[in-house]
C-alpha cells in the first residue's frame, strides 16, 4: 500500500495538544459543578471536606509528582539514545500509577465501609450540600482515576513500542505525546487535590 | 498493468491492502472514509425523514390518529436524536470534508488518516448502540432529544444505552475536529498561504474548532446523565441539593455551539458554489473567512438563550439575549457577501446554484426567525411552541441539509466522474423548496397562535395548520425521492462529466474525476487563487 511515509512531527504534537483541550474541557464541566455548588453549599463543604484523609491525599499528590518526573526523564532518556534507562523510567512511572490507584481503592474503600457512597442510606440521611460534596468526589477523582488507569495502559504501549524499537530516539513522538498526557492527568489532580482535601 | 496504468486507476477501483468489502471499512483513504460517511449519514436521514412523516401523520388531525401518545414521545425523541446527533452534526465536514478538504488542500490525505478511520467507527458503534437503545429494555427513550433531568434521571425507558451512544458519537465528532484543523495547519501545498485557502475550508477550519471546545462539555453531561441513573448522584436532583438548571446550562453550552458545527459548514458549501456560478471572484475574502471564525466564538457565549424561561436572573437574560444577537452579525456579513457576488455576476442557473439560493432564502428566514426567540421579551410568548420548530427547521433543514443537497450537485461529477439529469434536479429542488415552505412556514404561525411543541395533542382550532403543515411533509418527501432517484440514476448511467464540468478553480478540479487513490496523478500546482476563473475555461478542454 503506498503510505505517506514521512511522519509529521509538529502535526502529531497539533493533534496531542488539540486532544488534551478535549480532556480539560471534560473535566471543566465538572469543575462548573464544583464551583457552584461550593458557591451554594460553603459551610457544608467546609464540614464533609474535613471528612477526607488529607495524609492519603497527600501521598498520593506526590506519588504522581514523582510519576511525572520518571515520565519527564524517560523521554529525555530516549532523546539521548538509552533505551534501557528510557524502559526502567517508563516501568517506574508505571508502577507508580498502579501505586496511586492501590491507594485510591483503599481510601474509597474507606469511605464505603463507612457507607458514604452515592445514593447510600447513610449518605442520604446528611444534609443536601454533603450528599453533593461526596457526589462530586467520587465522580470526579473516579473519573480522574479511570484517566490514571487509561494513562497506565498507554504507557505500556509505549513501553512495548521502545522495547520493539518501533518508537527510536529519531522517533520518539509517541512517548513525547504520552508524557504531554500523563502530565494532564497529574495537572487535573494537583486541581482536585486541593479542591477536596485542603481549600474546603 | 503498467505502472502509469495504474497511477490513473480512480479511488474506487485501486483497493489498497484489503478487497470486497474490507477495502472500504479498513481503508484509510480519505475520500472512501467520506463516502462511508456519506452513506450512513444519509441511510440515517431517510430514518428520520420516516419518522418525522409519521409524526406529521399523527398530528393530521386531534386526538390519536395512528399512534399513541407514548409512541409519539418515542417519536419525536428519535427523530431529534437520529437527525441532531447522527445525520446532521457530522453530515457535511464527515462526508464532504472528508473527500474534499484535503484535495483543496493539494494533499494526499488528512493528517490522521487511522484516527480519520477510528472515527467513522465510532460513529457505526454509537449508531449501533443508539439502535439498540430503540429495541430492547423497555421502550424507545422519550426524553426529547435534550435528555432534560429530572424526566430523563427517571424515566424507565432505555436512555442508559442512548446516552452512552451519544457520548461515543461525541468522541467521533472531536478526532474528525482535530484531524481537520491538523491537516489544514499541517497539509496545505507550499505556496497556499492562509489567505489562499478555499473558503470551504476556512469553514470546516471554524467547525473543527467547536468541535474540539464544545464537544467534551456534552460528553460529560451526557456522562453524568448516566452516573445519575446508575448511581443516583443526585448532582441536578434537587431532593438531594443539585439544580436541575446547571443541567441545562451544561447541555446547551455544547448544543448551542453544535448548531454552528451544523451550518458553518454549509456556509462553507454555499461559499464555494456561488462564485463558480456567478464566474465572480468571492466578495469579501477575508471578511467570509473571519466571520466563519467569528460565528465560531460568539456562537458560543449564547447557550443560555434557550433558558430564558427556566429562571435566570434577568441580568443574565439581558446579556444572553444582547450575544444572541451579535451571533447575526458575521452570519449577515455571510449574506452579504454572496449577495454581492452574484451581483453583476454572469449567472449560470445550474442545479448546484438553486441549492445555494435556496439556502440563502430559508437561512434568511430561519435567522431573522432566530432575532424572536432570541430577544428575551418576545420569546416568552414562543419559548416551547411550534415557532420554534419552525425556526429551526429552517435554520436546519433548511441551511444546513440544502447546503449539503447543494455540495453534493456541486461535487458528484467529481466523486462518480459521471452527471445527473440537470432538468430533473431542478424540478426535484423546486418541489423540495415549496414543499419546505409548505411544511415549514405553518409552524411559525401555528407557535404565535400558541400551539406548544412536542404536543401529542392538540385544540381543533390549530387542526388547519396542522393539515397544512403534513401536505407540506409529503411534498418535501416527493422532492426527496425524486432528488435521491435522480442522483442515483446519474452514478448508474450519468453521461461522463470530465474533470471540471463547473469550470472551476480550486484545486480539486484539477484531478480526474474520480480523483485517482492518492488525489492527484502528479504533484499539483497552484497556479491560481480559489476563485479566479480568468482564463479557466481553457482547462475544460482537457475533459
Amino acid at each position: 500500500m503506498t503510505h505517506n511515509i514521512n511522519k509529521d512531527y509538529i502535526g502529531a504534537k497539533i493533534g496531542m495538544w488539540l486532544f488534551l483541550f478535549t480532556e480539560i474541557l471534560l473535566f471543566g464541566g465538572l469543575f462548573v459543578l464544583y464551583s457552584v455548588y461550593l458557591h451554594r453549599y460553603p459551610d457544608e463543604f467546609h464540614l464533609a471536606g474535613q471528612e477526607l484523609n488529607v495524609y492519603f491525599g497527600t501521598a498520593n499528590t506526590l506519588v504522581l509528582l514523582t510519576s511525572s518526573f520518571s515520565m519527564a526523564l524517560s523521554i529525555t532518556a530516549l532523546q539521548k539514545e538509552n533505551k534501557k534507562l528510557c524502559m526502567v523510567l517508563l516501568i517506574i512511572t508505571m508502577v507508580l500509577a498502579c501505586v496511586f490507584l492501590v491507594n485510591k481503592y483503599f481510601e474509597w474503600g474507606a469511605k464505603i465501609h463507612h457507607g458514604i457512597y452515592p445514593d447510600s442510606p447513610t449518605l442520604l440521611e446528611r444534609p443536601k450540600g454533603e450528599i453533593i460534596f461526596f457526589g462530586l468526589y467520587y465522580i470526579m477523582t473516579g473519573l480522574h482515576g479511570l484517566h490514571v488507569l487509561i494513562g497506565a495502559l498507554i504507557i505500556f504501549v509505549v513501553l512495548v513500542l521502545v522495547a520493539k524499537n518501533r518508537v527510536t530516539s529519531s522517533d520518539f513522538v509517541a512517548v513525547e505525546n504520552t508524557g504531554l498526557y500523563w502530565h494532564l492527568v497529574d495537572m487535573i489532580w494537583i486541581y482536585l487535590f486541593p479542591l477536596f482535601y485542603l481549600v474546603v | 498493468m503498467n505502472s502509469s496504468e495504474s497511477k490513473t486507476l480512480s479511488f474506487w477501483e485501486d483497493d489498497g491492502r484489503f478487497s470486497g468489502i474490507f477495502s472500504w471499512i479498513f481503508t484509510t483513504d480519505h475520500k472512501r472514509i467520506g463516502l462511508l460517511y456519506l452513506y450512513s449519514v444519509l441511510s440515517l436521514f431517510a430514518v428520520g425523514v420516516v419518522i418525522g412523516l409519521l409524526m406529521r401523520l399523527e398530528l393530521i388531525a386531534p386526538g390519536s390518529t395512528i399512534v399513541g401518545a407514548q409512541t409519539y414521545n418515542a417519536f419525536f425523541t428519535v427523530h431529534g436524536v437520529v437527525m441532531i446527533f447522527l445525520f446532521v452534526i457530522p453530515s457535511i465536514p464527515a462526508s464532504l470534508g472528508n473527500l474534499f478538504l484535503p484535495m483543496q488542500l493539494g494533499a494526499e490525505d488528512v493528517a490522521f488518516p487511522r484516527i480519520n478511520l477510528l472515527s467513522w467507527w465510532l460513529y457505526i458503534i454509537g449508531l449501533i448502540l443508539i439502535l439498540i437503545s430503540l429495541f430492547t429494555g423497555q421502550g424507545a427513550p422519550d426524553t426529547g432529544w435534550t435528555f432534560y433531568v429530572p424526566f430523563s434521571e427517571y424515566t424507565t425507558t432505555n436512555v442508559n444505552v442512548a446516552v452512552i451512544g451519544v457520548f461515543i458519537l461525541g468522541f467521533s465528532s472531536i478526532l474528525t475536529g482535530l484531524n481537520f484543523i491538523t491537516t489544514i495547519h499541517r497539509m496545505r501545498i507550499p505556496g497556499m498561504k492562509w489567505t489562499k485557502i478555499p473558503l470551504f475550508g476556512w469553514a470546516l477550519y471554524a467547525t473543527g474548532w467547536i468541535q474540539v471546545l464544545a464537544t467534551p462539555i456534552l460528553g460529560i453531561t451526557v456522562l453524568l446523565i448516566f452516573i445519575e441513573r446508575t448511581m443516583g448522584v443526585g448532582l441536578f436532583d434537587p431532593a438531594k441539593g443539585g439544580d436541575p438548571v446547571l443541567y441545562q446550562h451544561l447541555f446547551w453550552i455544547y448544543s448551542h455551539p453544535a448548531v454552528y458545527i451544523m451550518v458553518v459548514p454549509a456556509m462553507g458549501v454555499v461559499t464555494e458554489i456561488i462564485p463558480v456560478f456567478a464566474r465572480k471572484h468571492i466578495f469579501g475574502y477575508k471578511a467570509i473567512a473571519l466571520s466563519s471564525l467569528g460565528i465560531a466564538f460568539a456562537g458560543s457565549l449564547v447557550w443560555a438563550h434557550h433558558m430564558f424561561t427556566s429562571g435566570m436572573s434577568d441580568t443574565a437574560v439581558m446579556i444572553f439575549s444582547f450575544l444572541t444577537f451579535i451571533v447575526a452579525i458575521p452570519s449577515a456579513v455571510k449574506v452579504f457577501n454572496w449577495v454581492a457576488t452574484l451581483y453583476k455576476g454572469s449567472i449560470v442557473l445550474e442545479p448546484p446554484l438553486l441549492y445555494a439560493l435556496a439556502f440563502i432564502f430559508l437561512f434568511s428566514i430561519g435567522g431573522l426567525t432566530g432575532l424572536v426567540v432570541g430577544a428575551a421579551g418576545t420569546d416568552i410568548h414562543v419559548h416551547d411552541t411550534y415557532f420554534v420548530v419552525g425556526h429551526f427547521h429552517y435554520t436546519i433543514f433548511g441551511g444546513t441539509v440544502f447546503g449539503m443537497f447543494g455540495g453534493l450537485h456541486y461535487w458528484f461529477p467529481k466523486i462518480y466522474g459521471k452527471m445527473y439529469n440537470k432538468r430533473v434536479a431542478t424540478t426535484a429542488w423546486g418541489i423540495l423548496f415549496i414543499g419546505f415552505n409548505v411544511l415549514y412556514f405553518p409552524m411559525l404561525v401555528l407557535g404565535i397562535m400558541g400551539m406548544p411543541r412536542r404536543y401529542f395533542d392538540y385544540l381543533p382550532e390549530y387542526q388547519l395548520g396542522h393539515v397544512v403543515s403534513t401536505v407540506g411533509s409529503w411534498i418535501v418527501a416527493v422532492g426527496l425521492i425524486l432528488m435521491f432517484y435522480n442522483l442515483y440514476r446519474g452514478i448508474k448511467n450519468g453521461e461522463p462529466a470530465g474533470k471540471n464540468p463547473w469550470n472551476a478553480a480550486t484545486l480539486e478540479w484539477t484531478t480526474l474525476s474520480p480523483p485517482p487513490k492518492l488525489n492527484f496523478i502528479e504533484e499539483p500546482e497552484l497556479t491560481r487563487g480559489p476563485y479566479e476563473y480568468k482564463g479557466i475555461e481553457d482547462d475544460a478542454q482537457y475533459q
